[in-house]
């Protein structure tokens, strides 16, 4: 078992726990945009960052999805720091999508009060991976990835032409936090879509609890097992 | 070629080698590196073969031409040094090689419009090694560069080239060698400065855990105005290779990568034949020397994205994946490529190694200061007289690397500011000149040694418009993977471009910092965590410019098109219609031999105008 300090909580952890999983596990709340508890942690939305502090180095901010928990570690999840790291990631966050309601939520509960830069174009995708990583490690299939860089950075498929890949099955849809992703700009099936604004918003609400919708696992699994070949 | 099956055989090889490879042996050696060739090299040592068999030298002395690495000297390319007297010429054209073959080569005499004339005393050098630029310099990676073919593998061996890896072989352990490289003090020349030793050790710990681990020569170099990496490898290829089969001995790994730059295809060129030579040689192989110890190296070609510098998006690239970077821990000398134990290191310090073991690590240790041991290769770039690479001893001064070495500022003009460190580093004001350069001070004054990049600025640099250059290059160069780097260099260079602009606001300097801070302590990878630097640094030392730019629309500096406006003075106009005929937006009128005047709605700032002036008719307000 390890031992660490959590806001000033002593918390024991089997060993191999993320900080963000032993933070979950103990009912503190941190908000992530990237994070899903099917899929490799990926690192990317820095929403989850917290205070570290270790013997011999300066506090430091470190991604607590990622960041293994270490004996000792003394963190904090809610200081000053952590607090005005999360509300500058959130307005820029919001500088590509401003208008979308769900990270317009989230940057009100950062506490961002104006959106100081924006860039020309409002995105709803935030590039959080969710739909790439969740087809290449659930499906097994790899239909999607991120292309290009930098602020020119997208979703897409190979070439950009419909995939031939893709099964169709409608995960990235429904994975997909803000409803930014284009079912159709990627295969030939048809999305039915299960009604399902409210499977949004739940990975990063600063609950603490996940708030998955209650029939997200079995929707998956008969999309899986059921892709519609679409007209 | 033999087969070298035992140590032996290598030691035979090198004395018979001795011979034809001595090292004052007569020849011109034509610079080969990059920067010459742009020149015009290649035409040059052409004409030198030409003309040496038209001329029937051999008939007087045996004279070969040599086309040899860059030579560091990339100001006065293409540079021609004639050896064994080690005349040096700079500038050589075509036409120029007839005469010094006529005159310098077969008549002993100096041509004096070709000798070099130093830019800060006006004096005459004829020799290479009293040349300032070379004289200051301490060349130890670089020491072979500008005499070595590289494309020939016997002449490193003559002269004592694969003699540390032999000696490796032969006489240490490989905890032997770590412990040397530890005790030289080395420290990884990439950017980062971790020690070599340590690194290696801890690869080792994990390697003898799992049973398999990688090397990785990070060659994919790509600071602006940094190449140093490239020309080591076009100039001397085998000391890399060397340096990497040490360290794969050392660390117990059978395969080496080198992640290279596809923008450097001469680089490539001299890196794939010098691997085909070791092998013919078996100094790679199954059994090297006869050792029973199997290393090879494999090219992997980068395509252009400067952050698969760092490590784990250089792993993510070579394993054929997205150049993303991933969190670290785990750290590659865990879980590197394919999840195996990898050491990555910087082709300097790579090339580092062979001499560390071949002069021992105290001698090495000697070098240098407290915590900076050996030497630096800066590449000198901007507004430098002699723009070049130089190796100097860690611990050098600003002042004498700029002025003893670099010849000082062009046209008489002041020093502003040195960028230090490229993209990631941070620039340090004139008055900092004198502090030693290594890795405690550097980091103190918020600059960093980086790869060695060096960008001189001078009193017409305008410090917001070189910050803005820098950013502009990290927000292009940021994977977007995570957001802070992705937004936030967008937010910081739009904020940039906005003051140069001259529509900055009040609250900007804030929000800079603001920015900066965020992006440095929350991004994912190295690219980001150091991108505010040159913004952070030039706020620092600079922020009056910053502040003339947001609170009086004043460019300093008279550079942001923005804020300056282009005029004429009647009193000196002579009207003579040069700048009109040239002005490339015709915003220019006027009579012949009555003051023109430029009409600044349609005036586009191109500056054409007063470089064509000869009357200093033309101001910038």
């Amino acid at each position: 078992m390890i031992h660490l300090t959590i806001d000033d909580r002593p918390i024991e952890v089997p060993e191999g726990r993320s900080l963000l999983e032993a933070c979950r596990e103990n009912g503190i709340a941190i908000p992530t945009l990237c994070y899903h508890p099917a899929l490799e942690p990926y690192g990317a939305c820095r929403l989850c960052v917290v205070e570290l502090s270790q013997a011999g180095r300066k506090p430091r901010l470190v991604a607590s999805c990622v960041y293994p928990c270490e004996e000792g570690a003394v963190v904090s999840t809610n200081s000053e720091m952590v607090q005005r790291s999360r509300r500058i990631t959130a307005e820029l966050i919001l500088a590509g999508s401003y208008d979308t309601p769900e990270v317009l939520a989230l940057g009100k509960e950062l506490g961002v009060t104006e959106i100081r830069f924006k860039l020309p174009e409002e995105n709803a995708c935030v590039l959080c991976g969710l739909c790439v990583r969740t087809c290449s490690e659930i499906v097994g299939v790899s239909a999607i990835s991120v292309i290009q860089r930098g602020i020119s950075k997208k979703v897409s498929t190979p070439f950009q032409v419909k995939s031939s890949r893709c099964i169709g099955c409608g995960t990235c849809v429904l994975i997909c936090p803000t409803g930014a992703f284009k079912f159709e700009s990627v295969t030939g099936f048809q999305y039915v879509s299960p009604s399902q604004s409210s499977y949004r918003l739940g990975y990063y609400r600063l609950g603490g609890e996940l708030d998955l919708h209650p029939t997200y696992e079995q929707d998956i699994t008969a999309l899986l097992a059921n892709p519609k070949e679409g007209e | 070629m033999v087969t070298l099956t035992s140590p032996a055989l290598l030691d035979n090889l090198r004395v018979k080698l001795a011979d034809s490879y001595k090292p004052d042996r007569p020849c011109v050696t034509v610079c080969g590196g990059t920067g010459c060739r742009v020149y015009g090299s290649e035409k040059v040592w052409e004409a030198f073969r030409k003309e040496l068999a038209t001329q029937k030298v051999d008939a007087k002395l045996s004279m070969d031409v040599k086309v040899t690495g860059c030579h560091g000297f990339c100001e006065k390319g293409p540079l021609v040094v004639i050896r064994p007297q080690g005349v040096f010429y700079a500038r050589v054209k075509i036409e120029d090689v007839p005469e010094i073959v006529s005159e310098t080569i077969l008549g002993g005499k100096l041509i004096d419009r070709l000798v070099y004339s130093d830019p800060q005393s006006g004096e005459k050098i004829a020799h290479e090694e009293d040349v300032p630029f070379y004289k200051n310099q301490y060349r130890l990676i670089l020491n072979l560069n500008g005499d070595l073919d590289p494309l020939q593998i016997d002449e490193y061996i003559a002269r004592g080239g694969y003699g540390s890896l032999e000696k490796v072989l032969t006489q240490m352990s490989p905890d032997a060698v770590i412990a040397e490289i530890k005790a030289s003090g080395l420290r990884g020349r990439g950017g980062a400065g971790f020690s070599t030793g340590i690194k290696w050790e801890l690869c080792q710990k994990n390697v003898k855990k799992t049973g398999k681990g990688y090397i990785v020569c990070n060659a994919d170099e790509g600071d602006p105005g940094a190449y140093m990496d490239r020309s080591i490898m076009e100039g001397n290829p085998h000391r890399v290779i060397e340096g990497m089969a040490i360290g794969a001995f050392a660390m117990g790994v059978h395969q080496g990568y080198v992640y290279i730059r596809n923008e450097y295809p001469l680089a490539v060129k001299h890196l794939r034949y010098a691997i085909d030579q070791a092998r013919a040689y078996n100094l790679l192989g199954k059994d090297i020397l006869g050792s029973g110890y199997e290393f090879d190296i494999a090219i992997k070609l980068g395509s252009g994205a400067f952050v698969c510098g760092e490590e784990t998006a250089l792993i993510a690239s070579i394993e054929g994946r997205v150049g993303e970077p991933r969190p670290r821990p785990p750290y590659p000398a865990e879980s590197g490529l394919w999840g195996k134990p990898t050491n990555i290191n910087n082709v300097k310090s790579w090339a580092s190694v062979p001499i560390i073991i071949d002069k021992g690590a105290a001698w090495y240790a000697g070098i240098g200061t407290e915590n900076s041991k050996g030497t630096m290769i800066f590449s000198i770039v901007g507004k430098i007289n002699n723009t070049g690479l130089v190796e100097v001893p860690m611990g050098i001064t600003l002042r004498k690397l700029i002025y003893d070495i670099g010849g000082g500022i062009p046209n008489g003009k002041k020093i502003k500011a040195a960028q230090l460190g490229g993209p990631s580093g941070g620039c340090l004001p004139a008055e900092h000149l004198d502090v030693p350069i290594d890795y405690a001070s550097l980091t103190e004054l918020g600059a960093i040694m980086g790869s060695g990049g060096l960008v001189i600025a001078d009193e017409d640099t305008c410090m917001v418009d070189f910050a803005r250059y820098f950013m502009h290059f990290t927000q292009e160069e940021s994977c977007g993977k995570c957001v802070p780097c992705r937004i936030g260099t967008k937010a910081m260079l739009s904020t940039l471009e906005r003051i140069c602009a001259g529509d900055g606001q009040p609250g900007d300097i804030d929000y800079l910092l603001e920015l900066a801070e965020t992006i440095k302590s929350s991004s994912l990878c190295a690219l980001g965590q150091t991108a505010p630097n040159p913004v952070l640094t030039t706020l620092r030392y600079f922020r009056d410019e910053y502040e003339a730019h947001i609170n009086e629309k004043r460019c300093p500096a008279r550079v942001c098109k923005g804020l300056i406006t282009y005029s004429i003075i009647p009193e000196k106009c002579e009207g003579c219609m040069v700048c009109l005929r040239n002005c490339t937006s015709s915003a220019i009128s006027g009579e012949k031999q009555k003051p023109h005047a430029i009409d600044p709605k349609m005036c586009s700032r191109c500056g054409v105008c007063i470089n064509l002036c000869k009357f200093d008719a033309i101001t910038v307000n």
